[in-house]
């Protein structure tokens, strides 16, 4: 009697057995995608279209089969823009949901404190937040989308030379983004020469008239343009000033302005005024010869109709970060940590909605100063410059 | 024996002894060590914060700015000029202490409203300063921070150490480290609640015209805790920096000093161990909600509203209150 009840157990015990050898085969586990952004609080302009992004594309990407075979699953946190939070949350993906990537870091802050755990842990980890510091020097599991605001300033002060505009009065925000600005637009004056900052001025983030700084620019000796780097309100109000002041120099912004809500906020006061952008803003204007027009022109689409409002840079930012992300894993051919970091690395030439990667030892961030395209403002619109 | 024990001036100490050692038993993913650590460090400030608003009655809205002073400082200290942890902790204390005289004394004339307002400024300041001077603090984007070393020998959440011939964790290490650091502040917080200092502390808060009546020396008993209570802040801020190994300005953010507040408030203003429980819902309730994803704050925010209607002088007096009438209504029905 008992030993017929072992050898029944025994059966029952192997048939459950291949059954959820069986089920396993057929669902293999789906690959898990860490994010923390900033989805709330004083950054969510930043988190908000980047979690929609990964969301619609996760999804699509699942209906058309995933990634290896495998479905993809996203793991997401909201860090509230606070850098304890976003610590926290890393630790959270890291330990306790053990992703295989992590995508995600809105802000500098977010994505610095976040490092440290992810270098020690060992996950390839893509940033989608800006400053140079994140990939300089280069961490081993450490890469990043956008480009940096140094990339910026290279590029507005290429602009200004190439129309011989040598003695630039320059006026930034104190906020995180300003300040950075500032700090590389000086550097990058030095290091290219030729080019000179002859004035220099900042301004609150909730100062209301800057008319008393752009004065001081004006009156100074020689000045032949104006560079704003700024981000919120504040450009909006430089360029309100500047227009009422009557000032006649060229006049430039960063990439931080480079939104349609910008145009709205400056109205005509913003004619004429150059930046630094993703080429997001033109999609129609892109020659067709540009190997970014049909990418840039998908995801705007896509999104819009989507989510049933405007797109914007940032969450291009996850777009190439998610793209990233899946193509390393399809090279790596596994999830292998240390492999899909390997594949990250030697990502040549793929074409993002922010720029064109070339990923290498030396640079984690893979894109060049001229994937920024400089924009004029003309009859409230964008034009395409170069 | 439990009669005596209940007695006993420190019962609470001991209790959280007991919680504090038994919970690696329960716990192993460094994750939850993590958040333990961090709960014990935010624990310990509201420890402090609690002297000045449980017990002497008075309100700061800006305390975060000290936790902030005291991370900053020994960020500074031992990242930029290479100090060790233990001197910079010390030498930042000392500064965050003279700054809180300087500032309470004034600012401590005032009452109800003047002085949340003036408490609100010097966090608002504080915080301003460390989001500007970019040079030094690194501006809105942070600075990263040494891990903790005591004469040379270093804790770091990354590490691996012996313990009583048992191999830990650096994340186990940090947090029994941080589980000392908070006994130890309940304790010297206890002994000065006990003092003839506490008493007079006390009487401030009951009535600041009697006390001054009876020779109390308000203004100074005043200036003092505030003293006291912005160096635990200090020291809190400097080894949450350590264990973070990252900050940004937002441990000085006004967001923060009304958590810290509000952990006083829903735990028990003026009861030690409820301050600590305040703290331990506040800072592990976002995780639990995490997972609500865009319903956490508005659960959260429900949680807060409703624990304040129903329970309005905080978790651990509440039950307190509601054991000790059933205890009474059992004694009444024996009779």
């Amino acid at each position: 009697m008992f030993r017929k009840i072992t050898r029944r157990a025994s059966k029952f015990a192997a048939v459950a057995a291949a059954g959820l050898l069986a089920m396993s085969v057929q669902a293999a586990d789906p690959i898990r995608i860490g994010s923390f952004l900033s989805v709330t609080g004083p950054a969510s302009f930043l988190g908000d279209p980047e979690l929609k992004t990964l969301q619609m594309y996760v999804e699509k990407i699942n209906e058309e089969g995933g990634v290896l075979g495998r479905q993809l699953e996203l793991v997401h946190y909201d860090d509230a823009g606070n850098a304890s939070k976003a610590r926290n949350f890393a630790s959270r993906l890291i330990r306790s949901d053990r992703v295989d990537i992590i995508v995600g870091g809105s802000t500098t802050g977010a994505t610095m404190a976040a490092v440290p755990m992810i270098e020690q842990a060992g996950v390839p980890f893509i940033s989608l937040a800006g400053a140079v510091v994140i990939t300089t020097p280069v961490k081993k599991w450490v890469f990043k989308t956008p480009q940096s605001d140094r990339m910026a300033a290279e590029r507005i002060l290429t602009d200004m030379k190439s129309r011989g505009l040598t003695k630039v009065g320059l006026i930034s925000g104190t906020g995180g983004f300003g300040s950075s600005g500032r700090e590389q637009t000086l550097a990058v004056a030095k290091e290219m020469g030729g080019i000179e900052i002859v004035a220099d001025e900042t301004y609150g983030g909730s100062d209301t008239d800057m008319t008393a700084q752009l004065t001081n620019i004006r009156n100074t000796d020689g000045v032949q343009t104006i560079l704003n780097f700024g981000f919120g309100q504040g450009p909006a109000i430089v360029t309100r000033n500047y227009a009422q002041l009557g000032i006649e120099l060229p006049f430039y912004q960063s990439h931080g302005v480079a939104s349609d809500g910008f145009l709205e906020l400056a109205g005509s006061n913003a004619e004429g005024l150059r930046l630094p952008a993703s080429p997001l803003l033109v999609p129609e204007s892109l020659p067709e010869s540009d190997p970014q027009k049909p990418v840039v022109e998908a995801y705007k689409s896509e999104y819009e109709a989507r989510w049933n409002s405007k797109v914007s840079t940032f969450g291009a930012y996850a777009y190439d970060g998610l793209n990233l992300a899946v193509k390393a894993i399809e090279k790596a051919g596994s999830t292998d940590k240390e492999a899909v970091r390997d594949a990250l690395e030697n990502i040549q030439g793929h074409v993002g909605v922010t720029g064109t990667f070339n990923m290498s030892p030396t640079d984690h961030n893979g894109l060049e100063a001229d994937s920024f395209r400089i924009l004029e403002v003309q009859d409230g619109g964008w034009k395409l410059i170069n | 024996m439990m009669a005596r024990f209940s007695d006993f001036r420190l019962k609470g100490l001991v209790f959280l002894a007991i919680v504090v050692f038994a919970l690696p038993m329960f716990i192993s993913n460094p994750f939850h060590y993590g958040l333990a650590t961090q709960t014990a460090l935010v624990a310990a400030a509201v420890v402090g914060l609690n002297l000045l608003v449980g017990f002497a009655g008075q309100i700061s809205l800006g305390h975060a700015g000290f936790f902030g002073l005291g991370a900053y400082f020994s960020a500074i200290m031992t990242s930029n000029y290479g100090w060790s942890a233990i001197p910079a902790l010390v030498l930042g204390a000392v500064f965050v202490a003279i700054i809180a005289w300087i500032v309470g004394r004034p600012i401590l004339r005032l009452k109800g409203h003047y002085l949340s307002m003036a408490t609100l400024a010097v966090g608002f300041i504080i915080a301003i300063i460390l989001n500007n001077e970019r040079e030094i603090t690194g501006g809105p984007d942070g600075m990263p921070v040494p891990s903790f070393d005591v004469f040379g020998w270093e804790l770091s959440v990354f590490g691996q150490y012996s313990l009583f011939g048992m191999d830990i964790s650096g994340d186990l290490a940090w947090y029994l480290f941080a589980g000392v650091v908070l006994l130890v502040a309940v304790w010297l917080a206890q002994n000065l609640i006990d003092s003839p200092i506490g008493r007079a502390l006390r009487s401030v808060h009951g009535s600041e015209v009697a006390a001054s009546v009876v020779g109390v020396n308000t203004a100074k008993y005043k200036s003092l805790v505030f003293v006291i209570s912005a160096v635990y802040a200090s020291v809190m801020g400097a080894l949450y920096g350590h264990f973070q190994g990252f900050i940004t300005p937002s441990v000085a953010s006004f967001d923060f000093s009304i958590l810290l507040i509000t952990m006083v408030v829903l735990g028990g203003m003026g009861s030690t161990i409820g301050v600590i429980i305040g703290a331990v819902v506040l800072e592990l309730l976002p995780q639990l909600l995490a997972d609500f994803q865009e319903m956490e704050m508005v659960l959260f925010g429900l949680i807060l509203m409703l624990t304040m209607i129903f329970m309005p002088k905080g978790l651990l007096p509440t039950a307190a209150n509601l054991l000790a009438k059933r205890r009474a209504k059992s004694a009444g029905g024996d009779a």
